[in-house]
């Protein structure tokens, strides 16, 4: 899965929880709970979807390193790298 | 025989559009079984049933908007379906009993002051969830197949549809609901409360650090959808705490309070786009953590998809609002009425503390009530929320 891929997933996966969001418009750099508007229900929706989706289990305490789009695909791009 | 109403799904309902049968004549339905959708203020609205029996005959049919409180269907109850003399197995026109004619005498008051009945364009079966994702996409529902019961569009359907076009249209906004009619229907509510209601407030700051605490090493060993949140231990402490403040739980009706037998907390749930509704956790003070958890994610997916059901919609005995961990510190909440009262739950915000007599950096998260005097006062209150503080300074006990 490249870094495209792993775009399109986290995109899909939020647009579910945020759907009149566009993503085109989101700065990657910025905190998703402030751009989508979400709350930690949400933000447990979405790792519970990424879980379900590429079989990775977040922890918690990854929660921080996964809250922009750029920190998202390189945390998911370095845990989804074949060793 | 016994009559199916348009339900009141709380108190500034008036009227309902019936969009959908789940049943047809001759069905057999039991309690609770969802036999309609209802769209009203609140959006699409599973209706069930409180009555065992067979569905007779539908006296209102898919489209038109009528008053609370309107038959909708009627049906033999289970005793008179046994005892019913060899009533031949689908008894869907009985000669020896003519059809109830609906008396429309008894037709409520309040159906003068309603506006006309407006039937929806065309005869549209299709469930809520279907209807939503289609018009999320922009699709025409006419123009979809349906493969549910009665050629009813269901979800799969519009998948169907979906995976079938060349290229998906943008998203918009997944939102069945009128905004508009749903921030009316707040007005209403919460207009009515303030004329109504007198309210005092109270407010609390509890240290939530070994909630924290625990939360995390108890989710660190968990997979996602089994872990919990903070929500779920508030809404626990809340719940267990009414067993023994029993006058924050029930109802202000017909010039008296009457206490609720159990505890069916509502969960204020904000909808994207601005509109707010507090669906039903039944019994959620014989809910574990988890389970209280898992009704909660529950509850929020199905808003999101116009998956709520009537007796959810119209039955909390009492209301938690939570602003989650953006926002502010504190909420005092407007009662719900019928209820008699609603606890609030600010953020949770790091704060010097003393705690045996050293300053140390804890969380703190600050808990409201607000309460109705008809019924309760402030010294009864402040035990109430307390006796929260208290059972949250035990998470593995709640």
């Amino acid at each position: 899965m490249n870094a495209l891929d792993i775009r399109t997933v986290l995109r899909e996966e939020l647009g579910n929880i945020a759907p009149e969001i566009d993503f085109n418009s989101v700065d990657p750099k910025a905190d998703l709970r402030e751009a989508l508007d979400i709350d930690s229900m949400d933000v447990l929706t979405f790792i519970t979807a990424i879980h379900t989706r590429i079989g990775l289990v977040i922890p918690e305490v990854d929660y921080p390193k996964l809250m922009t789009l750029d920190g998202a695909v390189t945390y998911l791009s370095a845990k989804l790298q074949p060793r | 025989m016994a009559e199916f109403r348009m339900p009141s799904l709380g108190a500034d309902m008036e009227a309902g559009t019936l969009v959908e049968w789940m049943v047809k004549p001759s069905d057999k339905v039991k309690r609770g079984d969802i036999v309609a959708v209802v769209e009203t203020q609140k959006g699409a609205i599973e209706i069930e049933i409180f009555e065992t029996g067979v569905i007779e005959k539908i006296l209102v049919d898919i489209g038109t908007k009528v008053p609370v409180g309107t038959p909708l269907a009627t049906l033999r109850t289970k005793v008179e379906a046994e005892a019913g003399v060899k009533e031949p197995a689908a008894p869907e026109a009985p000669a020896i009993m003519p059809p109830p004619v609906p008396k429309p005498a008894e037709a409520p008051p309040i159906a003068a002051a309603l506006p006309e009945v407006s039937p929806l364009p065309g005869r549209l079966r299709a469930s809520p969830a279907a209807r939503q994702l289609a018009q999320a996409h922009g699709l025409d529902p006419t123009t979809i197949t349906g493969s549910g019961a009665g050629g009813a569009i269901v979800l799969k359907d519009v998948e169907a549809r979906l995976a079938s076009m060349p290229s998906p249209p943008p998203k918009k906004p997944v939102i069945g609901l009128d905004l508009g009619a749903m921030r009316a229907a707040i007005a209403a509510a919460m207009a009515r409360s303030k004329r109504e209601i007198p309210h005092y407030y109270l407010q609390h700051q509890v240290d939530v650090t070994g909630c924290e605490a625990w939360l995390a090493e108890r989710n660190a060993a968990r997979p996602p959808q089994s872990r919990l949140l903070l929500g779920a231990l508030a809404a626990k402490a809340v719940a267990s705490a009414l067993r023994r403040f029993p006058a924050f739980n029930g109802f202000w009706q017909n010039g008296k309070f009457e206490a609720a037998p159990a505890v069916h907390l509502g969960m204020a749930i904000a909808i994207r786009g601005g509109g707010l509704a507090a669906p039903a956790i039944h019994d959620a003070d014989r809910l574990s953590c988890d389970e209280l958890m898992a009704a909660m994610r529950d509850l929020v997916q199905r808003m999101r998809f116009g998956r709520i059901r009537s007796s959810e919609i119209a039955d909390a005995t009492i209301t938690v609002s939570s602003l989650g961990e953006r926002g502010v510190e504190a909420l005092f909440g407007i009662i719900y009425p019928p209820q008699v009262a609603i606890v609030g739950f600010g953020k949770v915000v790091t704060r010097p503390w003393v705690v045996e007599g050293i300053i140390q950096p804890r969380s703190i998260l600050t808990v409201t009530l607000s309460g109705d005097h008809r019924v309760s006062d402030g010294h009864a209150g402040a035990l109430f929320l307390v006796e929260i503080d208290r059972l949250l300074q035990e998470p593995e006990k709640l």
